[in-house]
């Protein structure tokens, strides 16, 4: 979230699309009726199906699924045409007055620089035009044919009414209505905001859905203001944390880059990943991008990372350039018997996975399993699975018990990035011990082993730093917390120039501050965003019970600690006017008062950007300084595009001749069936969470007081389907698609409506994912076993959202 | 009279390990009681108060748990009426919080083992299964190590272990489990950010 | 008698959550049953012994063509001229000092006749326990100044709790703030209950609940007449076999007809 739970009460029109938030995130709804009483906001659920969210809502709107970037190019037509634009914003703080290189084209579908073959685009052309110093081109006027604000107008010109209706299935009045009302917000004194979840992020085009969304908010002004923003409620209690420490193929904690292996030096490797900005008022905050890294390495590797030994870099593994790694990936190796061994932490890929039939035929390909978790899974008992004749499978498995989350201490990252302190409040059950101490134990085990026999490539396990143990040999929560944090690694002086001051630390205390990481060895970070969470004394500001709200916008700063630097909206700069005086007085989270900044924790401390000499941009984690409408750094194109889902209803779509996203990657081997287009597979489905259960369903499956009230797997369709199908409600139904079955109750609703599309009637169907064949035995399989493997073409999040079944009675 | 969410159950000023506010000793057996004859609320003045987050979705929201002293078992959670975001209340997952404390009989209590072509788990102590997995570990990392990509250039990486998870464990625990696949050299590390 | 207090159930606020639903079973230490999905959200699908709360799922379309999904928690009213009170021979149900009916479960006989006669059918009977249960609306947290689970765990105000007076001025408030057909039930009949409603529809709308409830007949004949004497005369089971002869007849009635286990798995 660029904004957190709380601000959500701060808005005027909350626009829910891609989310379910009342079932899925309770208390954030809380916040969200809370905006609708304090302010009489308006809140629009946009959603193919209506939910409990769509019943709280002021209106539901549905959709076909897979059609957002549609929906939301129309509302950018809208807002461009209908000049509902916040101008002093757009002109300000935004690249709208760039002009873009002229070489870059658009063209039925297809950005410049496109490659069939490798389904993959050159960026070379997606460039900005510069000025001898180097800085970006800028035409204040934004009447240059070529500049982006010009460019962004003529490419949603085409995203019209009458064809924005076509391809959703949503009516011409809907989507005015819709459109007229959320870009109302953009004026000084109003805010918007919208909400999204795994409804956004799980297509094909996922990540360029939320960057319409982005460019949306920019144009109205809604970024970096409170009750503004786009607000991702994420779906996992630690996803955030887990994410920016980046347990993920493509990152090193703190978003670092993981290098690729065209970087084969540290100095590459740092020339490539920090950004160079020649204008001066852009605060351009990645220069910064060698101190976190190498305060990373020393963390990673201590004394043992030296100037010399480039800090280790070579340790660390590279990736192909190019490549990805993500546990579609991952499954698509081991199905071919190229994985040998896997780790499955408090996690049930054999439910969650796409195209669950594959996914579990490649777990019988592993010759080890180690799980960790609370209570067992159908991934870590595969081996006894429908179907699966366990003397045939010569996998060993491990499956270690977990302490749940109350019975350890540690720290928790929200969506809106607070990180908050719990507490153990009673011993795990039996042998049970926390995930942390398994890990330590684990690694210590197998770097004993490499001391002992030595072995390929030692160097990175016992260089690695690992002695994050108490006195008894248990799990040190605050010892890792600390590193994390970052220490000084010699006396160290840190000398303000404005401020005139001149502080002293002394070796091994902590770094209160990412500001004050070093390049060259002297500082240790193991995460930069994290530096601050403790004081350079000690004190852990995760533990923070503090109940002042200053601003009275429920920014709550002494409440846990918020990375960065505790800032609780993030580009709050953006607020203000490039005097620094905030756009909406009302709602003051920002304001500059001639010599400093008031209020929330700003992004950084220079003056508004009126001050040409000191002041800077606001968007300071961007190169330019400026939110990107033009975005080159998306693997799909520089503006968002709609493309069908892998699988849909139509055989063309009605934009252009590139049916799917250009850029997706396609999995090819024998399980990968796909059916377009198919008269097989004639209805839309998607799939979706339920209040009562949790993702795959493998923690509350096991809780009967939840299985009590969601039972076992259900197919939602609508009740004029279901009459053409002669399908009574209550009864049990098959629903098919090209790579598996499942067998379900159908639930007969009148919450899905069908779509008209293209002139042709489209029903749709929804499922939820949560459950498994393990507990209960009777509550039905994974509803994965339908989904296809194809994914995000940046993100790889799978297209679980859209896809094409039929519905026959069992 | 206006009753609220707060009462005796907030932490304000009474955080960190948990404070006693008093102490009457009473034995508390997990039973099945119902309304009239529990007093669960006397029991609860009785009970160290300990602050956790909820485990669910990201919302944070802030629970707190009742430990009695004699026994150190949890018998009560419900939501902490001092916490900003969730203001005491909780939604059905939430509410629920007790049911995944050792009160559910089917939380793993022991490491289990399945060997291969075997039908059964059978159950092993940590000694055993660490070292186990640790020699496990090692083969398979020296023996699938890619040292050079097809290019020739250095990539110094073990494509033939993959590690997943987890966005519900604790950020130091992420951490951990972050440079310790990066120490193995393993490059296919995912978590459910991306399911 | 302290001071009376009401529960507000405000439906145009619930999100069905169902946050009050689990923690009025974690507070109260209730069991889960195996249930099976009839092609509804709605689970267990009515009240049960071990479920005071539940939260009704209805998919409604108004007469000018509206689709709506209305939810509603169902759960015992807390009756002023409580029904149940009235018939129980044993002093298991009675009249707390806020008004509200508790239920002191040693003393129950489980002769049911509360679940014979409550108009708004919550009282449900335990085979196991050979006892009924119902919600006492938390007498032991509102006791110590706690908010009964259901209250607390509600994330969006729908439900409240509070001083009669104060409460209903809230729901009128309220009513007339949504308009249309938004209206207040509870206050009007048996001597006004203890749990209120503010519903955006008319009454008759919503599944399973009365448009007029009201203490049967034979019961108002039974607590004024007969039941002072039986008291005094025997312990529970014979009133109890007494006070099904002057209602019912020698008949038994049925059972709840639910899982008599109501064990999960």
């Amino acid at each position: 979230m660029t904004n957190h739970y709380i601000d959500l009460k701060n808005s005027d029109v909350i626009l829910i699309m891609g989310s379910n938030a009342a079932e899925h995130h309770p208390i954030a709804f809380k916040w969200i009726l809370r905006a609708k009483e304090q302010n009489g906001a308006r809140l629009i659920h946009v959603d193919p199906r209506y939910t409990r969210t769509s019943a709280r809502c002021d209106y539901h709107v549905p959709l076909r699924s897979g059609t957002d970037i549609a929906f939301l190019g129309g509302m950018i037509n809208y807002i461009l045409e209908n000049n509902k634009y916040f101008k002093d914003y757009v002109l300000n703080y935004t690249n709208a007055s760039f002009i873009v290189g002229k070489d870059f084209y658009f063209k039925d579908g297809l950005f410049s620089g496109y490659n069939p073959a490798k389904r993959k685009y050159s960026k070379d052309t997606w460039v900005l035009e510069k000025d001898g110093r180097g800085i970006p081109k800028r035409d204040m006027t934004l009447s240059n044919p070529r500049c982006v604000f010009q460019m962004l107008k003529k490419h949603f010109s085409r995203y019209t009414l009458d064809k924005v209706s076509s391809i959703t299935g949503v009516s011409k009045e809907d989507l005015t209505k819709v459109y007229a009302e959320y870009s109302a917000t953009g004026v000084k004194d109003k805010a918007g905001t919208e909400c999204y979840a795994l409804g956004w992020t799980h297509h094909t085009t996922g990540s360029q859905i939320i960057r319409t969304m982005a460019i949306i908010q920019l144009l109205l002004g809604n970024m970096g203001i409170a009750g503004g923003g786009v607000n991702a409620l994420r779906g996992e209690p630690n996803v955030q944390g887990s994410t920016d420490h980046c347990i993920l193929y493509g990152n090193l904690p703190g978003y670092l880059k993981m290098p690729v292996a065209s970087l084969d030096t540290l100095e590459k490797y740092l020339k490539k990943c920090t950004p160079v900005s020649n204008d001066p008022q852009s605060a351009n905050y990645y220069q910064n991008y060698p101190k976190f890294f190498v305060s990373f390495l020393k963390s990673m590797f201590g004394d043992k990372a030296t100037k010399e030994n480039g800090f280790g870099y070579s340790w660390l593994p590279k990736m192909d350039d190019g490549a990805a790694y993500s546990l579609m990936h991952l499954f698509e190796k081991m199905y071919e018997g190229r994985v040998k061994g896997l780790f499955a932490v408090g996690t049930d890929p054999a439910v969650s996975s796409p195209n669950t039939a594959k996914v579990r035929k490649a777990l019988e390909k592993l010759d080890w399993l180690v799980g960790e978790n609370i209570f067992d899974n159908e991934t870590y008992c595969f081996w006894k699975g429908p179907g699966v004749d366990p003397k045939q499978v010569k996998t060993e498995v491990f499956l270690l018990p977990a302490s749940a989350s109350m019975e350890k201490e540690g720290s928790q990252s929200n969506s809106g990035r607070w990180v908050q302190w719990k507490y153990k409040a009673a011993d795990a059950p039996g042998d049970a011990i926390p995930v942390g101490e398994i890990t330590i134990k684990i690694m210590q085990a197998v770097k004993e082993l490499y001391a002992k026999e030595g072995g390929v490539q030692p160097a990175p396990i016992l260089n690695l730093k690992w002695d994050y143990t108490d006195a008894k040999g248990r799990f040190d929560v605050l010892k890792v917390s600390k590193q994390i944090n970052g220490h000084f690694l010699k006396d160290t002086v840190i000398e303000d120039k404005d401020k005139k001051t001149r502080t002293e630390f002394k070796k091994g205390q902590l770094v209160p501050t990412f500001g004050m990481l070093h390049a060259d060895g002297s500082t240790s970070g193991g995460n930069w965003i994290m530096a601050g969470s403790f004081s350079a004394t000690g004190e852990n500001k995760m533990t923070r019970r503090g109940k002042d709200d200053p601003t009275g916008l429920g920014l709550y700063p002494n409440w846990s600690y918020a990375w960065p630097v505790n800032r609780r909206i993030i580009y709050n700069r953006a607020s203000c006017d490039i005097h620094g005086k905030p756009y909406n007085p009302k709602r003051k989270l920002l304001e500059w008062t001639g010599d400093k900044w008031v209020g929330d924790v700003p992004d950084g401390p220079w003056p508004p950007m009126a001050d040409r000499a000191k002041g800077k941009y606001p968007f300071i984690m961007k190169q330019d300084g400026l939110g990107a409408l033009f975005g080159p750094g998306m693997t799909e194109g520089p503006f968002p595009e709609h493309y069908e889902p892998l699988e849909g209803p139509l055989a063309k779509n009605p934009l252009s001749s590139q049916l799917i996203n250009p850029a997706v990657e396609i999995f090819k081997n024998d399980m990968n069936k796909v059916a377009s287009a198919d008269e097989k597979f004639p209805y839309v489905c998607t799939t979706y969470s339920c209040t009562e259960h949790w993702c795959s369903g493998a923690l509350t499956r096991w809780q009967l007081w939840l299985l009590e009230m969601q039972p076992e797997l259900y197919v939602e369709i609508g009740d004029k389907l279901a009459q053409e199908k002669g399908i009574r409600n209550g009864e049990k139904v098959k629903v098919q698609s090209a790579r598996g079955e499942v067998e379900c109750v159908a639930m007969v609703t009148k919450r899905f409506r069908p779509f008209t599309i293209e002139g042709k009637t489209v029903h749709q169907v929804g499922l939820p994912f949560n459950y498994g064949w393990l507990f209960p035995k009777d509550g039905g399989d994974s509803t994965n076993f339908l989904t296809p493997t194809v994914g995000d073409a940046n993100t790889f999040c799978p297209e679980y959202k859209a896809f094409m079944v039929n519905v026959k009675k069992a | 009279m206006e009753i609220t969410r707060r009462g005796f159950l907030t932490m304000s000023g009474a955080i960190g390990s948990g404070i006693a506010l008093s102490s009457l000793g009473i034995n508390l057996k997990p039973t099945r009681a119902y309304a009239d004859e529990l007093n669960k609320a006397n029991k609860i003045k009785s009970a160290k108060q300990v602050s956790t987050v909820c485990c669910y979705c990201s919302v944070g929201c802030g629970l707190i748990c009742s430990v009695d002293k004699m026994t150190g078992k949890i018998f009560n959670i419900e939501g902490d009426a001092d916490h900003p975001i969730n203001e005491g209340s909780l939604c059905a997952k939430g509410a629920g919080f007790f049911d995944l404390t050792e009160a559910n009989k089917y939380r793993l209590k022991k490491v289990q083992y399945r060997a291969p072509m075997s039908d059964k788990w059978e159950e092993k102590d940590w000694d055993w299964a660490v070292n186990r997995i640790a020699r496990l570990v090692k083969d398979t990392r020296d023996k699938g190590f890619v040292m050079q990509n097809s290019k020739g250039e250095l990539v110094n990486r073990c494509e033939s272990i993959g590690h997943l998870g987890s966005s519900n464990v604790d950020n130091e625990e992420c951490w951990l489990m972050s440079v310790k696949a990066r120490a193995l050299g393993l490059v296919y590390i995912d978590h459910q950010a991306r399911v | 008698m302290k001071a009376e207090i009401v529960k507000l159930i405000d439906t145009t606020k619930c999100t069905a959550c169902r946050g009050c639903q689990v923690a009025c079973k974690q507070w109260n230490e209730m069991p889960a049953m195996r249930t099976r999905n009839r092609g509804s959200y709605q689970n267990p699908p009515d009240l049960q012994w071990n479920t005071w709360t539940l939260i009704r799922f209805q998919e409604y379309v108004d007469d000018k063509g509206a689709f709506k999904w209305l939810f509603r928690k169902d759960g015992c009213m807390h009756c002023t001229d409580a029904a149940c009170v009235k018939v129980c021979p044993s002093g298991a149900l009675h009249y707390s000092e806020y008004g509200t009916v508790g239920l002191k479960s040693s003393l129950c006989i489980g002769c049911k006749e509360c679940a014979s006669a409550c108009p708004f059918d919550v009282p449900k009977y335990s085979h196991a326990d050979d006892k009924i249960f119902k919600c006492d609306l938390c007498l032991s947290r509102i006791r110590t100044n706690q908010s009964p689970a259901c209250v607390k765990s509600c994330p969006t105000g729908a439900l409240t709790i509070g001083p009669k007076d104060k409460m209903l001025k809230k729901a009128y408030a309220r009513a007339k703030e949504l308009g249309g057909d938004a209206n207040v039930y509870g206050d009007k009949f048996v001597g006004g209950t203890h749990v209120i409603y503010v519903l955006s529809e008319k009454p008759e709308v919503y599944e399973e609940l009365p448009k007029n409830p009201a203490v049967p007949a034979s019961i108002v004949l039974w607590k004024d007449i007969l039941k002072p004497f039986s008291l005094l005369v025997a312990g529970g089971t014979i009133a109890g076999a007494f006070l099904h002869y002057i209602t019912h007849g020698p008949k038994l009635p049925d059972e709840n007809g639910h899982d008599a286990e109501g064990k999960g798995e």
